[in-house]
């Protein structure tokens, strides 16, 4: 073949340095997104981030959609933790709305959301020792994500992308197996994340691949809009269930883990402190639910007539309850006029919701502040100068999900 | 401890006319500046040493097609993280001209919000260091959150679409109806 047959790119015959595509469908990015990297050697020069392979139009689509059809796009968000998004969802609508939940809503609420957020964090955490190969860790715990799932799907009916929760409340209440194998979560997991800790915190060799690995100082993360475990590991205790509570989390005792320098490895272990914590969070709400006596003890939703669908009994019998039936499931109920931002704290950071209403049946804009987009453009500070393997757990303790960050 | 009104007060003490329309919307203060001035107003709230606010924590556009020389808006959400306040403002702009000074240099976070904005509402941020499409196809011409561009009518019979119940060998009585629906572009 002569060379006039091969068109090269200008100017990559002269170039020193070497183009890895770490994506888009590399095993190692765990999602559909690419990193162009720049190699001397084993070393990162630069890389270029490209995103939007999964985008689908979310905000645009919302623009068409009724409130409570919003929410199973919500799920496509996160979805490793579709709930906490859920959750973050109909709070933003109830902000809105007005709408005071009871407070044993707010604790199953709390429940969920915890359940989640341990979900989440043991998915990326048993990922980064995937990544850095040690694959005993991932399966060991992935029977409890099995668990949190089952837990989910006595809900709610379904596991992965749950729409689970109404606004003003759930939309029915949780069965006696939901409270068991809440249970059983809570009397077996502890055990096994001691396990997963033995196994991890103190290995040398794990050790020796995260730290040092991705720092990133307060100052920086800061500037860079960091929230969630990856900014607490740098060391700022900025954490919204603290700061500005939400859904009754202000009753509740628990700590806020922080790191020092910010690298793999402080994310790796506030992370795992988190899942205690949320353990803990979980055995205070289910002890507080206790102390509901007598008709309090079924209450599960609040009372918003305009949004939240009645029981079918009494949509087969009583006038009204059908005619707010038909209203709600056809879209046909205005919304106030009204600017709103609520956040809330998602498993990777602050979930916010901007939403505008003209007063019409839609949203005129919404807007997701996803903590994933925003904080995967510190990947080439985080990774200039260190080695190509370090990239990839870098992108897995920052744990980027593909679907929060196309929207 | 800071209050709305007091930093309203030091607002509009700093810029006079180029900031207007301050409303508190579930205990956020809200306003809206000038265009040309959202850099300054970025950068006064930012160096304050009342004020703080430090932390960007959205950055989005939103299209009002009724405004007419000013459809455009750039919304910025800005948090003191120290005393825990949040403030949100806009500045608009011409769809004609939708050119606004980027945040970049004092925000590294701005940097994808403002692509993604670009990307989709077509706002012009002059000094940004990249400014291309991010989620967005970059053979795109036309920027698709801009409220021209309608969702698909789920009316429309010219599109055969059998598997989701419609089009494929539905025949219609009336003939106009089954000319194709003119697409708005």
């Amino acid at each position: 073949m002569s060379e006039q047959h091969i068109k090269l790119p200008e100017g990559s015959i002269e170039k020193t340095t070497t183009t890895l595509n770490l994506g888009p469908t590399h095993p190692a990015t765990h999602g559909v997104m690419q990193n162009i990297l720049e190699l001397d050697g084993e070393r990162i020069v630069s890389t270029e981030q490209t995103i939007g392979y999964i985008h689908r139009a979310f905000e645009k689509i919302a623009e068409r959609r009724p409130l409570y059809q919003i929410t199973p796009l919500t799920d496509r968000l996160n979805y490793c933790s579709s709930p906490l998004n859920n959750m973050g969802w109909h709070m933003t609508c109830e902000k809105l709305l007005g709408v005071q939940t009871p407070k044993r809503v707010d604790y199953l609420r709390i429940i969920v959301m915890e359940l989640a957020r341990i979900s989440d964090h043991l998915i990326c955490n048993s990922i980064v020792g995937v990544d850095s190969g040690a694959f005993t860790g991932f399966l060991y715990v992935m029977q409890y994500r099995e668990l949190i799932y089952e837990i989910y799907e006595e809900i709610c009916g379904s596991r992965l992308t749950t729409n689970i929760g109404r606004i003003g409340g759930f939309e029915r209440d949780f069965n006696d197996i939901a409270f068991q194998k809440i249970e059983k979560f809570l009397d077996e997991y502890p055990a096994v994340l001691k396990e997963f800790e033995n196994l991890f915190n103190r290995n040398r060799i794990f050790m020796d691949r995260l730290i040092g690995a991705g720092p990133i100082s307060a100052e920086r993360a800061l500037n860079y809009g960091f929230t969630g475990p990856n900014l607490r590991a740098s060391g700022v205790d900025y954490d919204l269930r603290i700061q500005s509570p939400y859904c009754s989390y202000d009753e509740f005792d628990f700590t806020i883990p922080v790191g020092t320098t910010g690298d793999c490895y402080d994310r790796f272990l506030v992370r795992n402190e988190e899942m205690w914590q949320s353990m803990s969070i979980i055995r205070q709400a289910m002890d507080k639910l206790k102390q509901f006596k007598g008709a309090d003890a079924e209450v599960y939703h609040a009372d918003v007539p305009e949004y939240y669908l009645p029981q079918k009994k009494d949509v087969y019998t009583k006038m009204e309850a059908l005619i707010w039936h038909f209203k709600i499931i056809m879209g046909e109920i205005d919304m106030p006029k009204g600017e709103i931002f609520h956040s809330i704290e998602a498993a990777n950071g602050e979930l916010g919701y901007y939403m505008i209403s003209d007063g019409g049946r839609t949203p005129f804009r919404l807007h997701f502040r996803r903590p994933c987009f925003i904080y995967y453009q510190a990947y080439e500070e985080l990774t200039k100068g260190a080695m190509l393997s370090d990239a990839v757990i870098v992108m897995s303790s920052l744990n980027l999900i593909a679907g929060e960050m196309d929207a | 401890m800071l209050t709305n009104e007091y930093i309203q007060q030091r607002l509009q003490d700093k810029f006079g006319d180029a900031v207007s329309v301050f409303e508190e919307t579930y205990g956020t203060l809200s306003f809206v500046a000038t265009k040309e001035q959202n850099l300054k107003v970025l950068s006064f709230l930012y160096d304050d040493a009342e004020l703080k606010f430090r932390f960007m924590t959205d950055l989005c556009g939103v299209h009002y097609p009724d405004k007419v020389g000013s459809e455009l808006a750039v919304v910025y959400h800005l948090h003191n993280l120290e005393d825990n306040v949040r403030i949100r403002f806009k500045v608009f702009t011409s769809v004609a001209t939708p050119d606004v000074y980027t945040a970049t240099g004092l925000f590294a976070t701005a940097n994808w919000m403002e692509r993604e904005t670009y990307d989709f509402y077509g706002i012009n941020f002059l000094g940004h260091p990249n400014l291309k499409r991010i989620l967005n196809v970059d053979e795109m011409d036309y920027f698709p959150m801009r409220k021209e561009f309608p969702l698909e009518d789920q009316g429309r019979i010219d599109k055969d679409d059998e598997m989701f119940g419609r089009g494929g060998n539905i025949t219609y009585n009336n003939a106009d109806q089954t000319a194709p629906l003119e697409q708005k572009h």
